[in-house]
Parts: structure tokens; sequence; C-alpha cells
């Protein structure tokens, strides 16, 4: 089985990618999916500060920028952060405890291109007739009131792309909990293992109140039921606690990752073990936890009273305690550590006061009383972005130069990365940092232009000169990927020579079948308690011996494709005839690949013991 | 305040530098011009002081750790230290103090704000004692209406000054949010049920603020969301007396008094009338309000919300009010000529119950 370095041609790749099962390459569709999404995201978020660089500007008109900004958040949380992290936890997390793959690998296919279809279908609004104009959070009265199909095809697309999430989740709890290799333990596990758990049990969690809500709205939308019409008898806050419900662990399943992939990068270019590994993981688990308890603290203006209030309140500054827990501890990872500034490491100890500031405000708003002046203005716009940008997006940028070799098998430039990050670092702050007090002398959100002589000038142009240095670069980013993967120079096992969970003990890329001998696990840092005591490579808990693989399949793709058909049916069947066939030819589609899932013996194959051997000699890494 | 240390005065100072004067006394939450805003600005201040106390602690360990402990050879390999008890005891629990201190001015303030007990206390005519007003959001206009004082105004809010104003909100259409940002936080009007709250305008601040506040929709609520503005009149309570009395006492639509308003009203009575009263008796049903009351249309701030009220911006308005406001519930309900817009136009001008 040494077709792994043969050469194949583009049709053959691309059918590969389309039926892979392979957690490697399924990080690679979820990289450059959600790398396409962030940078339509980008270009959406280029739009809404070249129209409010000035007063009264006239670049986009008012609905247009009312859909420019709802798919703005849309994609930027739903199709580009989330699925980037699930790149990096596809990419790293099987490695990182020791297993040949998820523990689902046809199901993380079928989460894939569930996202991917639900994403496409929600980005053909822009052609179809216009995207959604209510927002991400789409509040019940505003979406049901928003003419054409927007809202449509944001409920739609974003049932189908959440239950590849949820599947997603689902797999990796399972990965974790089963698959670990011998003597991993769980509280050996990395941190980035530990919180995509974490992450994953929120999914869970938080993805079924999102699953309700969107299926109420369709159905109020789609099939004249009622249950957000408070003239029939239904209620639109409700729509607020479901979404919040769901929203808020969101932000945590977008945070916990982020921080995984920073206490890693922390602990490897310091030459140092995490700091307080237990209490970080407690501090992880607690996080997740609270993250729960908090939602209506996006709500303390639709008057529910002072009591649900002030136990919200008291609730969300609660959360500071555990963060507060990881910054120190992170900190004092590189306290007495030897720190290497590489380009990874720029961004993590960047993240620490960027984030910091919107852990603070996070606080702040968690002020009930005061928080009725910042809800809905540009402060609240300013702190979420400094959670996301300068939490969520720095550790996908740190995690993209960090796990590039490990992915790709090549190294990213690390001048042009510092230039990124130095541009990106300087642009997101001047961007942000000035919202706050935009938001305080009395600039709502969601505004599609103001008015001369309120104050407001200058600060918005500032935000948006920053908003170009982003935009640079990130250009600088994509040059960067260009010319590494032009000149393809392969590197080993540990590129950045600090390596110290099992990942970098495998060839960069590791083999399909990632580990020929399973690992024996002897501590936290199993690769650098090895290289401390000498060893070159992990020592292994068993014998070669024959490898049990899943074979490929299209049958993923089929059945997201009947999904996507499908949701054209049901939103085009009140208007056109041909809408309910179509919904019944695509969920025909669906329920006929699942059939032929479940009927169709799948065992899969063997890897020869013999093949790996044969392998070895020929000088495949493995 | 007094009661902290002096130290933690040093970063209040700071803060307050900053913070303070900041945006136009009319429209920023930095210049608060009523016992809400204070409060919450207090409040602010308090948690600034906190955050930015937190931030430079943070900042020092940091800049220490990055400074001092960069690789200086490649082959150092630094002590594996597990934790600190000690030192994780130490950031648990001064966070939780911190919270305590602000969750405690906290709640107090969550419930104060929350107080509206006056306006249940009836008296023998069934009114309260208590200045009310109910605002009404609807898609890019707002309504007020005073039900003590049985009269309905639009646009812009008259309030006194000096003294607890209660508001119940509720949108007609779908969710806005009211906000007058110097005066006091926002509340959502909802589309199924009231929520109240109080301010209190202060009367040396609104002199001060031209006697002018902005008021702004802060929920989304579709393509006019960003120009959903009101004015905010905050007068001395004689002069408030004053306004109510007179808008009082116009019971039937003023007879215009030039030929070409004349003419105008009557273009006004056959086109415009079934939205828009010039009356200001709250005896009409919700419902049948469904556009801005324009009793007394000459003495707004703006036209619109937006635009300075003259002659020629009145026109433009009528002419094509989409091209003003996107997505506004008047393009297209009637169809004038450009004689009729000048006409109505000059029959609105007049409209004044106070010169």
């Amino acid at each position: 089985m040494s077709t792994y370095a043969q050469k194949k041609g583009v049709g053959a790749v691309i059918w590969d990618y389309l039926t892979t099962v392979d957690h490697k390459k399924i990080a690679i569709l979820y990289l450059i999916a959600g790398g396409f999404f962030f940078l339509l995201g980008g270009l959406e978020a280029m739009f809404i500060r070249i129209q409010l660089a000035i007063p009264n500007n006239n670049f986009v008109s008012a609905g247009l920028y009312n859909e420019i900004l709802t798919m703005h958040g849309t994609t930027m949380i739903f199709l580009a952060a989330m699925p980037l992290l699930f790149a990096f936890m596809n990419a790293v997390m099987p490695l990182q405890i020791g297993a040949r793959d998820v523990a689902f690998p046809f199901l993380n296919s079928l989460g894939f291109w569930l996202f991917f279809f639900g994403g496409i279908f929600l980005n053909l609004s822009w052609f179809l007739g216009g995207a959604p104009d209510a927002g991400w959070t789409s509040y019940a009265s505003l979406s049901l009131a928003s003419e054409g199909h927007g809202i449509d095809f944001y409920a739609l697309g974003l049932q189908i792309a959440g239950f590849g999430t949820l599947i997603g989740g689902i797999n990796f709890l399972v990965t974790i909990i089963n698959m670990r290799a011998p003597g991993m333990t769980y509280m050996r596990m990395p941190l980035f293992t530990w919180s995509t758990f974490v992450a994953s049990a929120l999914i869970l969690f938080a993805f079924p109140p999102l699953t309700i809500g969107v299926f109420f709205l369709t159905f109020d939308r789609m099939f004249g039921a009622n249950f957000f019409d408070h003239t029939m008898g239904g209620n639109t806050i409700i729509w607020e606690h479901l979404f919040w419900i769901f929203g808020h662990p969101e932000v945590y399943i977008l945070i916990l990752p982020s921080f995984g992939i920073f206490s890693e990068i922390f602990a490897t270019f310091s030459r140092k073990r995490l700091f307080g590994y237990s209490s970080m993981v407690f501090a992880t688990v607690l996080i997740g936890f609270l993250g729960f308890m908090v939602w209506a603290h996006h709500m303390f203006t639709t008057g529910l009273g002072p009591i649900a209030n002030a136990i919200f309140a008291v609730a969300t500054m609660a959360i500071a305690v555990p963060t507060g827990i990881k910054i120190f501890n992170w900190i004092f990872t590189m306290w007495g550590g030897s720190i290497k500034f590489t380009t990874p490491m720029l961004y993590a100890v960047a993240f620490i006061p960027s984030f910091v500031m919107g852990g603070v405000t996070g606080v702040m708003l968690g002020a009930a009383a005061a928080d009725y002046q910042y809800h809905d203005t540009y402060f609240v716009v300013a702190h979420f972005h400094y959670v996301i940008v300068g939490g969520v997006v720095f550790a996908l940028l740190a995690g993209t130069h960090f796990y590039w070799p490990k992915m790709f098998g090549t190294m990213l430039n690390e001048l042009l990365g510092k230039i990124t990050f130095w541009l990106f670092l300087i642009g997101f702050h001047l961007t942000f940092f000035i919202q706050h007090f935009l938001g305080l002398i009395g600039m709502p959100r969601r505004i599609f232009t103001f008015l001369p002589g309120q104050g407001l000038e200058t600060g918005n142009l500032i935000s948006t000169i920053g908003a170009f240095l982003m935009a640079v670069a990130t250009i600088v980013l994509l040059v960067n990927i260009v010319i590494t993967s032009v000149k393809n120079v392969k590197v080993g096992n540990d590129p950045w020579g600090d390596g110290r969970t099992l990942e970098w003990a495998l060839p960069s890329p590791p083999p399909f079948y990632n580990f020929k001998q399973l690992p024996l696990v002897r501590g936290l840092d199993p690769y650098w308690i090895e290289k401390m005591n000498g060893n070159k490579e992990m020592t292994p808990a068993e014998p070669i011996g024959d490898i049990h693989m899943p074979n490929n399949s299209f049958i993923p793709f089929m059945i997201s494709l009947g999904l996507f058909i499908a949701a054209f049916g049901v939103m085009y069947r009140v208007d056109h005839a041909w809408g309910l066939p179509v919904l019944i030819a695509g969920l025909a589609i669906t329920f006929g690949s699942m059939m032929v899932r479940s009927i169709k013996d799948d065992h899969g194959y063997h890897i020869h013991k013999e093949d790996l051997l044969e392998d070895e000699d020929k000088g495949v890494k493995a | 305040m007094k009661r902290l240390a002096k130290w933690r005065l040093l970063p209040l100072f700071a803060v307050m530098a900053l913070l303070a004067g900041c945006g136009e006394p009319f429209l920023s939450a930095l210049q608060p011009a009523g016992e809400v805003a204070q409060l919450q600005f207090d409040l602010m201040l308090l948690s600034t002081a906190i955050m930015v106390g937190v931030i430079v602690i943070v900042t020092v360990l940091f800049i220490i750790a990055i400074t001092r402990f960069r690789r200086k050879s490649e082959n150092e390999i630094p002590k594996q230290v597990e934790g600190s008890h000690k030192l994780e005891i130490i950031w648990t629990a001064i966070p939780i103090l911190l919270v305590f201190v602000l969750a405690i001015p906290t709640v107090a303030a969550t419930f104060k704000l929350a107080d509206v007990s006056p306006m249940d206390e009836k008296n023998e005519d069934g009114k309260t004692d208590a200045l009310v007003v109910n605002v009404r959001a609807n898609l890019y206009w707002w309504e007020f209406e005073y039900p003590n004082e049985e009269i309905v105004t639009s646009q812009d809010l008259i309030v006194p000054t000096d003294e607890k104003v209660y508001f119940n909100l509720i949108a007609s259409d779908v969710k806005h949010s009211f906000w007058i940002p110097s005066v006091g936080g926002k509340m959502d009007t909802n589309t199924e049920n009231i929520n109240r709250f109080w301010l209190n305008f202060d009367d040396a601040a609104a002199d001060e603020a031209g006697r002018i506040f902005y008021g702004k929709c802060a929920e989304l609520c579709g393509p006019s969301h960003a120009l959903m503005d009101f004015k905010v009149k905050a007068l001395p309570r004689a002069e408030f007396d004053q306004w109510v009395t007179d808008m009082k006492a116009v019971t039937e639509p003023v007879q215009a008094e030039t030929a070409e308003a004349q003419a105008g009203q009557e273009v006004f009575n056959n086109s415009c009338i079934g939205c828009h009263a010039v009356t200001p008796a709250n005896t009409t049903p919700e419902a049948a309000r469904m556009g801005p009351n324009l009793t007394d249309f000459g003495n707004r701030t703006l036209v619109a919300g937006i635009l300075e009220n003259n002659e020629e911006n009145i026109k433009k308005w009528l002419k094509d009010p989409e091209a003003i406001k996107p997505g506004n519930k008047m393009t297209g309900k009637y169809d004038l000529s450009d004689e009729e817009i000048d006409a109505v136009t000059e029959y609105l001008m007049g409209l004044k119950v106070q010169e």
C-alpha cells in the first residue's frame, strides 16, 4: 500500500478529496472552505468599513448594507471561524491522542459536506434575490417581516450547516473518549485536545436549541406557523432565548479551542510544560459549564426584569475568574521559560493583552445597569471583535503558521508571517479600539450611515484605516501561502524543533494511517519526554500488525447534496409549483443515499503488516 | 467612591480624564445629563477603574515575562515547572473579590433602575401623580402619548426637567429600542409586551445641551434603522405645563390662514389625514394612528427625524420619501403634484401650537 507517494492526476485528486474519510484530508477541506468563507466575510467587512468611513456615505444602499452586515456576521461565525477551528481539530486532535483516525470517519466527511453545502446555499442568496438582512441574530419580528427569500436562505442554510457541526462535535467527543493511545489518560491530554473535547460537548448541547429556533423560523416563514407571531399567540422573545441559549455557548465553542491552540504554542516556544495544567483543564471545563448560564446577558434590555438581570449579571462576571486563571497560567508558562519568537508565538504573545482587553469589557458589559448604555452600540461591536478577532482569529492565524508544516509538510515563510502579524495586529487595534468610544458617545450598532455633526466622524475614519491594514495583512498571508506551496520545501517530523505532543513525533504530513504502531504515552507532553530521554521517536505500545482502514465514500457528498436540493424545494414551494417535487427529489437523494449506506456492507480494508514493513525499507518515514 | 483607597483613585482619575468630555453633550453617554445616566456613568467608571487595574497588572507581568525570558542559547532547557498552588490561589481569589466589588453596586443599580412603582399608584381619577409617557415605536418614527394629559405627539418628545419621567414602551410593527444616550440607557420596545422604565432629565445639563437631546433606535429594524432618530425637548416644569395646555387647546383641526395654506389643508384632508392626525387628543385607537401626529409640526426640530425643518426639506421629503428614508411606510401612499406639495408644505409649516 505505498500509493501514498504516487503522483496522481488532477481528476483523481479531486475525486479523492470528494470521497475521503481521512481526518487529515478533511482538515484540508475545512481549511480551504473555511478560508474561502473567511475571505468572503472579510470582503463584506471591508464594504462595511468603506460605507462608514465618512458620514452620509452612499457606497452601498441602506437595504444592501443590512444584507452585508448580516452575511458578515453569519459567515464569520458559522462558515469561517468554526470550520477553520474544525480544520485544526481534525488535523491535530487525532494525532495528539495517538489515534489512527476519528471514531466515525464517514460521519466526519458527512459533517464537512453538510457544512459546505449549507454555506454555499446561504451565499447563493446573493445571486437569488438578496441575502438575509436581519442581522446574524435574526430577531424574530424583523426576520418575519423581512421580504424576499433572504431569511429563508439563512434559516435553511444554517440548518444544514448546523447538522454538520453537530455531527462533527459528536464525532470528536466519541473519538476523545474512546480512541486515546495506551497511557494517554484524560489528565495527560494536550490542552488543545481538552478544549476540543469541551467545545464539542458545548456543540452537543448548544446546537439543538439553534436547530429548534431555526425550525420554528422556517415553519413560520414557509409553512404558515405562528411560533413568533404575537398577534396569533406567538412570542418573539422565545426566539431571543433560543438564539442566545445557543449563541452564548457558541462564542465559547470558538474561544476554547483557540485557547487550546495558544496553550500548545506557549508551551512549545517557551520550552516549558504548561504552568498549572490541572487548573487549566479545570478552568476550561468551568468556562464551558458557565457558558450555558449567562445567555440572558445578551437580553438585558429586553425587559426580563431586575431579578433575571441581576442573576445573569453576576453569573457573567463569574466567568472572568476561570478566564483570569488561564491568562495568568499562560504568563507563568512563559515565566522562567526559553521564549522563541516565531510567528505563531508572536500571535500568542499579542493575544494576551488583546484578549484581556476584550475580556474586561465583557465584565463591564455584564454589569447589567451599565449595559443599558452599552447594549447594541459600537461598544459591543468593539468588545466582541476584541474577543473574536483578538482571541479566535489570532488563534486561527497562529494555528495556520504553527500547524502548516504538520498539515502540508512545508513551512510558511517566517518573514512574511511576521509582516502579516504586525500589519494585522496594528490594523486590528486601530479598527476596534476607537469603537469602544464611538459606542459610548452615542453610535448604535448596525447603522448603515451616520449624520454629520454628532462627533462620530474621526473615530469612524480611523476605524476604516485600520480595517485596510488588516486586509493588507491577509493578502500578505495569501502570498505567503502561494510562495510556500510553489517552493514546496519539505520538512521533517518536528520542524519547530520544540514539539512536545504526539503530532510532532510523526512525519509531516503523517502517513494516511498516522501511527504504524500506536505509541506508548508516558506522561504529559509525551514526545518531549521521549526527546529528553534521548529517544528519537515514540516507544511503540504494540508490535507491527495489520491496520484496519475505512474505505472512501461518495455517500456523504450525496446525502448533503440531497438536503441542498431539498432546501431549494422548501423555499420555492411557496412561489412555484415545481418546489414540492424538488423538495421530494432532494429528500429522496438524501434518504436513498442513507439507505445505500445502511444496506451495503462496507468493511473497509487492511493494510498488511508486510506492506508496512516494506514502506519502512523503502524509506517512507512512519 | 470616597471610601476607595487612595491608590485606587489613581487609575480612576486617569480613566475619568480619558472618558469625561468625550462626544457631544446632546448625544454622549459620557456626559450624563440625568440621574440614570449618572448612575450608569459611575458604574462605568468603577468597572473601568477595576479593569484598567487588571490590565496594568497583567501587562506588567506579561512584559517582564517576554523580555526576561527570551531564548539566549539554542541548547537551554528550562526547568519544567508543574505549577504553584500559592500563586494559583492568589489569582483565583483576587478576581473573585474584584467581581464582588463590581457585582454589589451592579445589582443595587439594576433594581433601582427597574423601580417603576409610582406608575402603579393611581389617584382617584385613575391617573398617576407621576408623569407617564407611552412610547410607541413604528417603522422609522416614534409616537409619544401622555395618558394623564390625554395628548399625543410624535418625533419630538417633550419632557419636564428635574423629575422622574416614566415610560411605557411598545413597538407596533417590529422590535425597536428606545435610547437617549446622554440621559440614560436604553430599553427595547417589544412587539408583544409593554416594558417600563424611568428617566430623569437634568435641567442644567439640558440647558448646556441647548434643551435638545438626541434619541436613537438601537435595535436593527430595517433599512432605515440608522435614520430612526427622535429628539427630546427637556423644558422646565412651567414651560412643559404651558406646552400641555397649548396642546390641549387644540380640540379640532386649526383652520389655515393664508390662501395657499388653505389649499394645502384641503389637499391634506383628502390625501394625508387618513394616517396623520392634526389634533392631539389620544381618543383615536392606536391602530388608527398610522403616521406621526402632526399637531405641532411647525415646531418640530427636524423633518422625518433627520433633516432640518425648513420648507425645502419638507418638499423634498414629500416628493420622494423613499430617497430619504428607504423602506418607510409613507412612500406610495399618495400622489401629489408639485403645486399640491407646495401647498401642503405651506399648511404644515403653519401647524404650531406655540409661537
